[in-house]
């Protein structure tokens, strides 16, 4: 279900490393909780974010939930197929539908974030606890 | 079983542009009885617009026919119950629409001399007098266009008082079940929000509240009743912990349907609140608006009003613009003059104790839904209720059936439905305002509706999640609405982008 | 029902409240009155107000002819009575003519957005300020003296704790028109819009697109405010402005000393996530006919709380509604040839009078009273059943001994006259 090769955040973050650039996206627990997704905010290339700062939203027809950037870094690209095809988050969140890449400025920081079986053990604990 | 409504027939309906055609003309103008003037020779003939594009061209029989037939698609208060919490949607007497039509009413222009403006200047005045006696508070500035409007008026008196004794302050304590009126207008005004948690029986909780307030905070917003239809028991002890503090109290008087004859908020330790005369005093809400959202305040605040100030210097009314302190014009002219007309007329036929009758009605129309409701749906709040009561979906949740569904199928049985999934403190809200304007007759009808969805989710929970089955319009794919905007017409031939 | 709820008395209901909350004594309102009193009583005060005299006041409210259909549409129980359409499947009347609304707001003003109504002139413009300022990240505004002076006075009270800085930009004395060498003198890369008005406070019609591109060339958004939007019939819309906000009095809503009105911003799609208010949107239903719902909500309060675009909730849908039907029934050649009226009128009366200034000018012009008070001059008309213009010193000191002066469709020409002859005299 959740990739081996990401990191993840309680926040449902996750977070895919190629070279010195993290890949990030939503995992596919939020996406199913914030249902059908109409619109998604980014920030523009060149925004420099600190880890777990606001990074932009995700919007519901009645709900906007923030998204939180999982590792600090400079917005080095924003993926235009979500401002066209927003619904690409709800079926695709761990491939085609990630978010932004950010170049890492603190990759230490990686080694902090939940591994696939640690976060797949704390969404089935929120999930049970629903 | 549905007993309200059989399906009956209605029309179809372009829209007004798909309807036109060139040529076509609905008015009439008179001769004109001056000489024509060149307009490019007046205006510049780089000014002048070769036509409005697309703009529709019908007959006016076409245009009645077509305005009528969309009103058939519609639901309102005079076909029946409109139980919308919050929004106390009661009868809208037809009296008030004749009178605010009156001529010398109707076409007084602002600014026309205050010695030929007598008549709406002592409509208004009345009014704010009548105001400041029912929520027991000092003076009335009638200037704000809706609540929310009121709700930004009030903030900005509060801070022109604190900046006034050296410190505006910087947050306002809000509590979890508030409108979200209140968190937008704080930051309209300048001001952080700080959420302050509802205890278990929907009350602010007083210890916590206590802890929260500091030299920092301007004012708590409060809505009483609060949006759970529960009145704030503890409000004295509540206004005295903000005002020992120097910070004030803001009422949201949304929910005064509930105390108009019974308690004042004057009385009670509020400092400045604001009403909406589309709620309490009847004015129709329109399909959206127009409102009115006077603001009435304690003495403190007077000098701070919005400008100009309606006075009374000897057998005249007047305006006066030489208030140093105000916070200014929050609005062009007066305010909804038209709404105060409709507003005045209310209470003039209600009288005081017809007003406080209402509230009577109001509150025993609410208790007798929630009395014979409470078998079949979950009452997370327990406290007395007011003039609404809140219902949660938890029950039939487990049937994968919500409020939102709940609320489509009322709507097969011939009503509107309740507020759904609000307040945000009750998972899966259903918020129910009869008002008092509902016979017993029409409460047992919309009983017995939700008692029938309540088995038919037990027996068959898809008939409730396709509702409405009997509308013209079925469920209407609000998805797509908000990720590929459409929101004006195109033309026909033009695809969705 | 007593009995189903568990109670004995009304008063039971009551007696959760605390004893120091309750109001031990009746309400000092005079005891309930029928029908007939109510009507007999408004009568009355509409008649200590001014009935029967001809007007030639203008100044943002409009003495223009409501055509009956109008009244008869928003006197139907369905739209009067109804509230917000969030149910959208039993509220497809309004929705759809909310619609129609937007549409025909953009076909005028030449946007593609429009919102479905603010409270009113005044109160749009400062949420187009306060709109500008997130679509650039910028927080200063410019605007034009020749706005509507209450305008202003309402952008000041909303902009002075949104930490936006509001300076004015002048009007060229003898032109009355913008004064393009101050805008230019005073824009700069921290301006997020420049706020001007056509026809203008003055009546008189300015250069829309001049100004568009100072606003643009230094990274600011231009908005487009009128108040007279019986203008927009004649005059090219203001396609070069970024966001335009208006008051649409003029379209068959009753001046009722000053409101209710209704107010819209329209602007580019590409603005559309920024745009305050209420927005309704084409969809289909399950069954796919095509059907309308509010949209794009979380700009609004009610889900995005304190970082809304906008506290507003309330708007102003059945004054809007008036307005729609209003140009319904004129339509494209009507609402054109009513222009044309109105130029006309003003344009004959104009010409009797001494003009302040120069500029070109719609249905209201500025006229010196040389030699005589304004006061002086409107005391004379009143005495004659008319009442005349605004006089401007109280909004201008510079113009003393000016009045506004506006003539609509409904100004008869033997009233056009006998305004002229007071003034020669």
């Amino acid at each position: 279900m959740y990739p081996a090769n990401f990191h993840y955040t309680k926040e449902h973050e996750w977070v895919r490393v190629e070279g010195d650039v993290g890949v990030v996206g939503i995992t596919d627990h939020a996406q199913k909780e914030l249902g059908d997704i109409v619109y998604v905010d980014l920030p523009k290339p060149g925004t420099h974010l600190d880890q777990g700062k606001t990074l932009g939203s995700v919007e519901s027809v009645k709900a906007v939930s923030d998204i939180y950037a999982p590792v600090s870094g400079e917005v080095v690209e924003v993926n235009a197929l979500l401002s066209t095809a927003p619904e690409k988050l709800n079926e695709d969140p761990h491939g085609d539908a990630w978010l932004v890449k950010l170049k890492l400025s603190a990759p230490d920081e990686i080694k902090r974030l939940l591994s696939a079986e640690d976060y797949q053990n704390y969404v089935g604990a929120e999930e049970a606890g629903h | 079983m549905i007993k309200k409504v059989r399906q009956h027939i209605n029309q179809n309906e372009p829209l007004l542009f798909e309807n036109s055609s060139p040529g076509k003309r609905g008015y009439q103008l008179p001769p004109l009885d001056v000489p024509s003037v060149d307009t490019a020779a007046a205006l510049g003939a780089s000014n002048i617009r070769a036509e409005i594009e697309g703009f529709p061209e019908v007959s006016e029989v076409e245009a009645i026919r077509h305005f009528t037939r969309l009103s058939t698609h519609n639901y309102a208060i005079d076909l029946g119950l409109y139980p919308l919490g919050s929004c106390t949607m009661k009868y809208n007497p037809r009296v008030n629409e004749q009178v605010a039509r009156i001529e010398g009413l109707a076409w007084a222009h602002p600014y026309q001399p205050e010695s030929l403006s007598q008549g709406i200047l002592e409509v208004m005045g009345t009014l704010e007098k009548i105001l400041a006696e029912i929520t027991g508070m000092d003076e009335v500035t009638l200037q704000p266009a809706a609540g929310a409007h009121g709700e930004f008026t009030g903030i900005l008196l509060i801070r022109a008082l604190l900046q006034s004794q050296g410190n505006a302050r910087k947050k306002l304590l809000i509590p979890d079940s508030a409108h979200g009126t209140n968190p937008a207008t704080a930051t309209m005004a300048g001001y952080k929000v700080e959420n302050i948690k509802s205890n278990e029986r929907g009350m602010v909780d007083v210890e916590s509240l206590a802890r929260a307030v500091d030299e920092d905070v301007a004012a708590l917003m409060i809505t009483n009743p609060n949006t759970l239809g529960v009145f704030e028991e503890n409000i004295t002890r509540i206004a005295e912990i903000l005002h020992s503090k120097g910070a004030l109290v803001y009422m949201d008087g949304a929910n005064m349907n509930a105390l108009v004859g019974v308690a004042r908020p004057g009385d009670f330790g509020v400092d400045v609140m604001h009403l909406n005369l589309h709620k309490t005093f009847s004015t129709p809400h329109g399909g959206g608006g127009p409102g009115s959202g006077p603001v009435a305040v304690k003495k403190h605040l007077i000098p701070f009003l919005p400008k100009p100030r309606l006075e009374r210097v000897g057998e005249r009314w007047t305006w006066n613009y030489d208030r140093p302190q105000s916070v200014g014009r929050v609005r062009a002219f007066y305010g909804n003059i038209g709404m105060h007309v409709r507003a005045l007329a209310y209470i003039m036929a209600h009288g005081g104790d017809g007003l406080r009758n209402a509230t009577l009605d109001a509150v025993l129309n609410a208790n007798y839904i929630r009395a014979l409701i409470e078998p079949y749906y979950d009452l997370p709040h327990k406290a007395p209720t007011m003039h609404e009561c809140v219902f949660s979906d938890e029950r039939q949740t487990k049937r994968g059936v919500h409020t939102g569904d709940i609320a489509k199928r009322l709507i097969d049985y011939g009503f509107h439905p309740y507020t759904v999934s609000f307040p945000l403190i009750v998972h899966g809200a259903m918020m129910i305002e009869p008002t008092e304007t509902e016979s017993k007759a029409e409460l047992d009808l919309f009983v017995d509706a939700l008692i029938s969805i309540a088995a038919e989710i037990d027996t068959d929970p898809e008939l409730v999640l396709k509702a409405p089955h009997h509308t013209r319009t079925s469920r209407v794919d609000e998805v797509t609405a908000a990720r590929k905007p459409i929101v004006r017409w195109k033309g026909v031939t033009e695809p969705r982008p | 029902m007593l009995s189903a709820i568990g109670v004995t008395s009304l008063e039971d209901l009551f007696s959760h409240l605390p004893a120091e909350v309750r109001l031990n004594r009746p309400l000092a309102i005079d005891a309930g009155k029928s029908e007939y009193e109510i009507v007999d009583y408004f009568r009355a005060r509409g008649d200590e107000n001014a009935n029967g005299f001809a007007s030639f006041l203008g100044a943002g409210v409009y003495h223009h002819y409501r055509p009956v259909l109008v009244d008869t549409v928003v006197s139907r129980g369905e739209f009067l009575t109804s509230y917000t359409p969030y149910q959208a499947e039993i509220s497809q009347g309004t929705l759809t003519t909310i619609f129609e609304f937007q549409t025909m707001i953009c076909q005028l003003t030449g946007m593609e957005v429009a919102n479905a109504s603010m409270y009113d002139g005044s109160t749009a413009v400062p949420e187009a300020a306060m709109m500008a300022m997130r679509v650039t990240g910028r927080d200063r505004i410019l605007v034009s003296r020749t706005v509507h002076p209450e305008y202003r006075e309402v952008l000041l009270t909303y902009a002075q704790h949104q930490g936006m800085p509001v300076a004015e930009f002048g009007y060229l004395k003898d032109a009355g028109t913008l004064d393009t060498a101050d805008l230019e003198s005073k824009i700069d890369s921290g301006t997020a819009a420049v706020i001007i008005q056509s026809p203008n406070f003055f009546g008189i019609v300015e250069d829309v697109r001049h100004a568009a591109e100072i606003a643009h060339k230094h990274g600011a958004l231009l908005i487009f405010v009128f108040a007279e939007a019986v203008s927009l019939g004649l005059l090219e819309p203001p396609r070069d402005a970024d966001i335009v906000a208006g008051e649409l009095q003029s379209f068959a809503i009753s001046p009722v000393y000053g409101g209710p009105f209704a107010g819209i911003i329209a602007t580019k799609e590409k603005f559309m996530r920024q745009i305050p208010g209420r927005l309704v949107g084409e969809t289909k239903d399950t069954r796919g006919n095509r059907a309308f719902c509010l949209t794009l909500a979380t700009r609004e309060q009610h889900i995005r709380r304190e970082k809304a675009t906008s506290n507003i909730c309330t708007n102003q849908a059945l004054i809007a509604l008036m307005a729609t039907v209003f140009m319904t029934v004129y339509g494209k050649e009507g609402l054109r040839e009513l222009a044309q009226q109105n130029l006309s009128k003003a344009h004959y009366l104009a010409g009797k009078l001494p003009l302040r200034f120069s500029g070109p000018f719609f249905n209201e012009f500025v006229a010196s009273t040389n030699g005589r008070t304004p006061d002086q001059i409107n005391q004379t008309l009143l005495g004659k059943q008319i009442i005349g213009g605004l006089p401007l010193e109280r909004y201008y000191p510079e113009l003393k001994n000016t009045m506004l002066l506006c003539a609509t469709e409904m100004s008869r020409r033997e009233k056009l006259d006998t305004v002229a002859e007071v003034f020669a005299k």
